[in-house]
């Protein structure tokens, strides 16, 4: 039988800290058994669980893309005991992925349209890898405009800066990076908070279907702007966070309603939550 | 096979004869209540009871159970790779489960064993074990085990029952497993027309005891936010003490936490039982928590059972009416009450 | 029992009915036998949901904590002591609360009169002065209330509430001239080993739901350092070394505190004697600091005062 608790063993590759304040870093992780890698099947929008002998397991959603082999990428904001420890690690020691876990973005709803994606701080991570995915070129053509709104508190505190000025550049993507606030003079994207932005710069809900990661407070004030845009609950998409434990739907902490965030999310739609209590 | 009939003495000899190949849990009393304990020496069978104190769930679900073990040594090849820790899966019988907890391993099975994950070590425990339940001829004035699709003769999740016929045992075996492990037991004899009959009037006779009765069946067609809003929440959460009596002592609560532990090199990773009762149970690194408040914690825990289990696996509520909850609640926080409640929004 | 349970009820409709409080609490008689529910009403309309007899087993300090509006509480000896720790220790300001003063002989010990009966169910009981009759199917038993009084009743030096705004009835004559600390003794004379192997003995059937601790009024602090994440200093598993860190450290946050309540050891599902713990450091309060709680409201425990003159050098 097989056990879905048992993570699979992997070598950490490569560190990047990703942020001013030094407490999101992004991991990049190889299998020890590439047997693993061809098992270890997922899609945009999925997690998987990060374990650490002797210090416990994190539900984290991945942030690279399937069509990115070789490694899997996760960006890991430290908050508690066992990010804290994670922080500390170094390239070349050894740890656990379990996974891949939980649903996905609805990518065959999402071909023939047009897709909006809005994200605040840390919470980008599972875009960047729909991003990823969207824009190989055996993927662009089954999507139409791509629109992408993502803010942080700084310029220092966005995510995958490298990656973003490369996004900028394409003109298959129609990218707006805010911050809250920044000092910087040369500072050459957009001032304001993200709802503000999306206000701005999304100008039609037609065909189009939005992907939403962020703070709590930044998803319920988009949220009533994208209302107003004139997307329907079905077609705005948000990814939620739980306390998780096992991952598969069995320990039975992170519900909401009938629902495991683990399991059946932690993609959910606007619609679908709607049905459910406002418990999360 | 045949249903057979054993002296209360021979059945206790036959149990013995089985503990070479068996593992034989049975009710044991302890201080003033019973518990299952593993026969032996000391742990004498006492079928002299109502309810254990405790249910059998532990035999399946410990409170404490190792998943994995490891190596933290450097030297080592293996070092922080988990290994799958080695776990006694002999076989078990209960002997003496109540019908009431029978149903409730069921019910609980679905959650750990279902079409996209199948969990290892319950699944194992399930595999290994014999479940010999033994009927209720009086029931408790806190069981309402009629009201949840259950009965104090129920057979669901039963590979035998005993009927307790004062002297003697009346053993029906009702499955596969229940006929090997009767195949195996020494002594007793076939039962004879008048002992069937004598055992089909106890169990009609003990149903009739049931007093406690409470409509469980009526919340399926109901809107789920309607009862979450319901406004009976915050009176039926304003005496709880947030404790885990009724999640630990229920046969049907599974919630389990996982926990690593280390001693020296060597660490574990453990699963431990959890309560939704308790605030960290939902409590996010970020310091946000969707149940902060102890009505939400209460709330959680009756609409589980009474709701979200019905909703999810379109089947009766996640409760067998054991009645240990409204025996055992600190407070007298009674679920029968709150079924009530519910049917009447 | 009844005439208690009337009183109560007028007194908790006129406070209600004139506005002297904005919620009441007490106890509503239990659906099951020899237990009580707390109970909070806000409307005078609820005030025969209200009910007293000698299974008030939970203490109601526990429903203050922290609350903000005007409050009519009824309060025995001990639950009026803790009441008086929590005025003390800025849980509660005295002026937010209306106390009815309950003089108490003792509520009845569930499990001994279960007991009694030899275990069989009990289906009703009926309390008649000194006396509880037992009812179950096919017997009836009348026990004497002195022979069947919870450990702690039996040894309550404080019947009487200490703070009350109006007394229900007239005081109850105190009990005098016994050890309070019988058990203590014993324990005290054990070897380390003998006390080592007592105690482990003691938590062996404890499956760690923290009953004990929620129903202590006591225990208040935000996070418990059970449920502490970071650093985590206990184990969550039923390791008898985590569950021993678990009732040791408890027992000592309620040094100088208790009020031998009892609750903690009625709420316990696996019938451990948790007072044992807790006995020891009441009696290690009053033989070294003269120190009962929850009598005195113009003084702090003596584990949480500093004095320029203390006897022990480690602490001037």
């Amino acid at each position: 039988m097989e056990n879905p608790y048992l993570p699979y063993p992997v070598r950490i590759k490569e560190i990047i800290t990703e942020t001013e304040d030094r407490n999101l870093k992004t991991f990049h992780f190889e299998f020890i058994h590439p047997e693993d890698e061809e098992k270890f099947v997922y899609t945009p929008g999925q997690f998987a669980e990060l374990s650490v002998a002797g210090q416990g397991e994190i539900p984290i959603g991945i942030a690279s893309s399937p069509t990115e082999k070789g490694s899997v990428m996760f960006t890991v904001n430290r908050v508690g005991a066992v990010t804290t420890y994670l922080h500390n690690m170094k390239p070349g020691e050894t740890m656990g992925i379990r996974g891949p876990l939980g649903n996905w973005y609805p990518w065959e709803e999402m071909e023939g349209k047009n897709v909006v994606i809005i994200g605040g701080g840390f919470a980008f991570t599972t875009l960047r890898s729909s991003i990823i995915y969207m824009i190989q070129p055996e993927n662009r053509s089954k999507f139409k405009d791509i629109t992408v709104v993502y803010g942080a508190r700084s310029p220092g505190m966005l995510l995958y800066r490298e990656e973003l000025t490369q996004w900028e550049q394409r003109d298959d993507i129609d990218m707006h990076i805010t911050v809250d606030a920044t000092e910087d003079p040369d500072w050459k994207y957009n001032v304001g908070f993200v709802p503000t932005i999306t206000e701005e710069k999304i100008t039609s809900a037609d065909n189009a279907v939005a992907l939403v990661c962020g703070p709590p407070i930044m998803i319920k004030f988009t949220q009533p702007v994208l209302e107003k845009l004139g997307f329907p609950p079905e077609k705005i998409i948000l990814s939620l966070e739980m306390r998780m434990k096992c991952g598969i739907g069995i320990c039975g902490r992170c519900n909401i309603g009938d629902q495991y965030v683990c399991k059946e999310g932690p993609v959910f739609s606007l619609a679908q939550l709607k049905e459910l209590p406002q418990e999360y | 096979m045949d249903d057979k009939i054993f002296s209360k003495e021979e059945w206790e000899k036959a149990l013995e004869g089985l503990k070479d190949s068996h593992r034989i849990f049975v009710p044991v009393k302890e201080g003033d209540y019973h518990t299952f304990a593993r026969l032996s020496e000391e742990n004498r069978p006492d079928f002299d009871f109502q309810n254990t104190r405790l249910s059998p769930k532990s035999l399946i679900l410990p409170q404490s159970e190792r998943m994995f073990d490891y190596s933290l040594d450097e030297k080592s090849e293996e070092a922080h790779i988990l290994k799958e820790a080695t776990k006694e899966s002999s076989p078990q019988v209960i002997v003496g489960l109540r019908p009431c907890d029978a149903l409730a391993i069921q019910l609980v099975n679905i959650n750990f064993d279902n079409p996209e994950y199948r969990d290892p070590w319950w699944v194992r425990g399930i595999e290994s074990t014999t479940s010999v339940g033994l009927g209720c001829n009086e029931p408790c004035a806190t069981c309402f085990c009629s009201s949840t699709g259950g009965g104090p003769f129920n057979e669901k999740g039963l590979d035998v029952l005993l009927y307790d016929l004062g002297d003697n045992f009346f053993v029906r075996s009702l499955s596969p497993k229940g006929e090997s492990l009767l195949e195996k037991v020494q002594g007793g004899k076939s039962a004879d027309g008048s002992a069937k009959e004598e055992a089909e009037k106890l169990s009609a006779s003990a149903l009739e005891k049931i007093t406690s009765k409470v409509p469980t069946d009526q919340l399926r067609g109901k809107n789920v936010n309607a009862l979450f809003d319901a406004p009976f929440w915050d009176e039926v959460a304003f005496s709880c003490i947030n404790c885990g009596t009724c999640t630990y002592l229920c046969p049907t609560c599974w919630c389990f936490d996982i926990q690593d532990e280390v001693l020296g090199k060597e660490g574990d990773r453990l699963r431990n039982w959890d309560s939704c009762m308790f605030p960290l149970f939902t409590y996010h690194g970020s310091g946000h928590n969707p149940r902060e408040k102890k009505v939400q914690r209460v709330r959680q825990r009756f609409m589980h059972k009474l709701k979200y289990y019905v909703d999810k696996y379109e089947t009766g509520v996640a409760c067998v009416g054991c009645g240990r909850c409204v025996q055992h609640c600190p407070v007298n926080i009674d679920i029968r009450e709150v079924f009530e409640l519910a049917n009447g929004l | 029992m009844l005439e208690y349970t009337d009183k109560i009820r007028g007194i908790a409709r006129k406070l209600l009915e004139e506005g002297t409080v904005d919620v009441f609490i007490g106890y509503k008689k239990g659906s099951v036998p020899m237990m009580n529910e707390p109970l909070l009403i806000n409307d005078p309309g609820k005030a025969d949901l209200l009910y007293w007899d000698s299974h008030c087993g939970l203490n109601l300090c526990n429903y203050i904590t922290k609350r903000t509006d005007r409050i009519g509480i009824v309060a025995n000896g001990c639950n009026s002591r803790n009441i008086v720790t929590h005025i003390i220790e800025n849980q509660i300001k005295r002026e937010q609360l209306y106390i009815v003063g309950i003089p108490c002989t003792g509520m009845f010990d569930h499990r001994a009169v279960q007991r009694a009966v030899e275990g069989k169910e009990i289906s009703e009981v009926r309390e008649d002065g000194t006396t509880l009759t037992v009812m179950g199917n096919g017997f009836e038993k009348t026990l004497e209330k002195g022979d069947y009084l919870r450990s702690n009743c039996a040894l309550c030096l404080h019947r009487n509430p200490v703070e009350q705004d109006e007394m229900i009835a007239d005081k109850v004559e105190e009990q005098k001239g016994m050890d309070p600390f019988p058990e203590v003794g014993e324990i005290e004379k054990k070897s380390d080993q003998e006390k080592w192997e007592f105690f482990t003995e003691l938590i062996s059937p404890c499956i760690r739901c923290y009953a004990c601790r929620n129903a202590c009024p006591l225990c208040y602090c935000p996070t418990c350092f059970v449920d502490e994440a970071q650093p985590q200093w206990v184990g969550k598993s039923i390791d008898p070394t985590d569950t021993m860190t678990f009732h040791f450290l408890r027992a000592y946050h309620c040094a100088g505190r208790c009020t031998d309540c009892g609750a903690c050891e009625r709420v316990c599902p696996v019938d451990i004697p948790v007072r044992q713990f807790t006995s020891k450091l009441n009696k290690d309060a009053f033989e070294f600091f003269e120190w009962e709680a929850g009598i005195r409201s113009d003084q702090r425990p003596p584990l949480d005062v500093y004095k320029i003159d203390d006897y022990n050098d480690f602490i001037r």
